[in-house]
């Protein structure tokens, strides 16, 4: 298997169009957690002409840590089903926003708009939610305080493991991985 | 009669949840590594080595296996012969629950109304009970951490008799290659065929709880298993969905006696993260 490509959050265009789907990352640099009722609450924000986080170039990830047990920086936390923020990316796409991290399959919506504007989706492995906090050395709260596990957090991590998910070209591993290795019964 | 304390029960409750959601099951793990031995994808064996990993860290650290540490689900099953004491049995339980959340630093997923506030209850109460009283003097509690990523990908149909076991068979395949891939991959599929409307979903999720690998006691059912289990497998979605022959660890079918006019048929679908452990009193 290819070695992953070490890249550096926030990050333009150009690098979002240089990734393609398959491919392994390792992300380092910062990023913003938001999930469901803060997703709805940011398109609201946006309706009014604010944000409480920078938008352009940057990586939003999908997750609502558990708390950090005495002395960590953060609790476990994986990513959650993206699906469910589909409904607003298209939004946040238009803003600036250059790359999310979830797990699990997107709209043609949200792949087209991807494409349009040249930014990438990124899958980190559902489930492996201890391992994937340990690449996170910094964690604040930094929008809707009030959503406990849903808040916006702003993460710095070092060599967050990621696989490009979906390219800014059309590409998207869930529907091209499965049919390498289908066998009709 | 027999009298049990609830003190009791909470505290097998707190115990259980926090064992389960830090330590992987040695049943879960035998056949994660077993999958790490035979899928074919690279990238595929490469996101069941970080599972393994994961567990490793999660029991070493003792933080949850996953973020999500589920809505807590209890099965009690209560000897006509007990009598409880010291309070109500119901918040004993709710007791338990809140105490290990607290106590585990796991993530409160819970809140209060479905629809309008969402408002997180704070404390991952109220946990789901489902009580059943059997004969002796034994309290038998089964509970389990369910996350809702693959609870999302479940369904129920009210099928026909005629739709026989292809239709079955087609019904659950369906439901994995629609949602799978969301499910956090490889997933364990469990299947209720029968009952009602309300008792095929409760015996999909009890045969979640069965330990991996053990087959239905009827041969019918348990061919039944080993079919949709090749058939799942052979849909690609691998590990995390990025294409692999590792979808389904297990396929764990119960069933029971349902209505001349039909066949309701649940799929209940949970995650690599399947949490689950007993205590008897
Ligand atoms: S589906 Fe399971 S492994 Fe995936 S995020 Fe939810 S609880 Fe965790």
């Amino acid at each position: 298997m290819k070695e992953a490509k070490r890249i550096e959050a926030p990050f333009g265009e150009e690098l979002a169009r240089s990734l393609r789907s398959g491919e392994r990352v390792l992300l380092s640099g910062t990023i913003y957690t938001a999930r469901d009722a803060a997703h709805r609450r940011l398109v609201e924000a946006l309706e009014r002409g604010e944000s409480p986080i920078p938008l352009k170039d940057q990586v939003i990830y999908y997750a609502g840590p558990a708390p950090a047990s005495p002395g960590k920086v953060i609790g476990s936390i994986g990513p959650t089903t993206s699906g469910r923020m589909d409904p607003f990316t298209v939004t946040l796409l238009e803003k600036g926003l250059r790359a999310m991290i979830g797990k699990g399959t997107r709209s043609q919506a949200v792949l087209q708009a991807m494409s349009d504007r040249g930014a990438v989706y990124f899958g980190a492995t559902g489930g492996a939610a201890a391992l994937l906090a340990r690449c996170v050395r910094a964690c604040r709260i930094v929008a809707y305080d009030d959503l406990g596990p849903e808040a916006i957090r702003r993460l710095e991590v070092i060599d967050l493991p990621l696989v490009v998910a979906a390219d800014a070209w059309g590409g998207d591993l869930y529907r091209e991985g499965p049919p390498r290795f289908r066998r009709e019964i | 009669m027999r009298e049990v304390e609830v003190a009791r029960v909470e505290e097998a409750v707190r115990r259980l949840f926090l064992k389960m959601n830090c330590h992987m099951l040695p049943d879960v793990r035998t056949s994660l590594e077993k999958a790490r031995e035979e899928e074919v994808s690279e990238l595929g064996r490469s996101v069941l080595e970080d599972l393994l990993q994961n567990a490793r860290i999660a029991a070493d650290e003792e933080v949850p296996l996953c973020q999500d540490c589920g809505m807590a689900v209890v099965f009690l099953e209560v000897g006509q012969e007990v009598a409880f004491t010291g309070g109500s049995l119901r918040e004993a339980v709710d007791g338990g629950v809140r105490r290990a959340y607290a106590e585990g630093c796991l993530r409160k997923s819970v809140v209060c109304d479905p629809l309008f506030d969402r408002k997180n209850s704070g404390d991952n109460t109220p946990a789901i009970v489902h009580f059943d009283v059997v004969p002796g003097d034994k309290v038998r509690l089964l509970a389990t951490a369910k996350g809702m990523g693959s609870e999302n990908m479940s369904a129920l149909a009210m099928m026909r008799a005629a739709d026989g076991p292809e239709g079955v068979r087609d019904f659950v395949v369906e439901t994995v290659r629609r949602g799978g891939a969301n499910a956090c991959p490889p997933i364990i599929v469990g299947v209720g065929i029968g009952g009602n409307f309300e008792t095929a979903p409760l015996l999909a999720k009890k045969a979640l709880l069965r330990p991996l690998g053990v087959r239905n006691g009827d041969v019918r059912y348990a061919r039944l298993e080993g079919e949709l289990l090749e058939r799942i497998n052979g849909l690609g979605i691998g590990p995390a969905g990025y294409g692999g022959t590792t979808t389904v660890l297990a396929v764990q079918v119960e069933f029971a006696a349902t209505h001349i006019a039909g066949m309701p048929v649940a799929v209940n679908i949970c995650c690599h993260a399947c949490r689950h452990g007993e205590i008897v009193l």
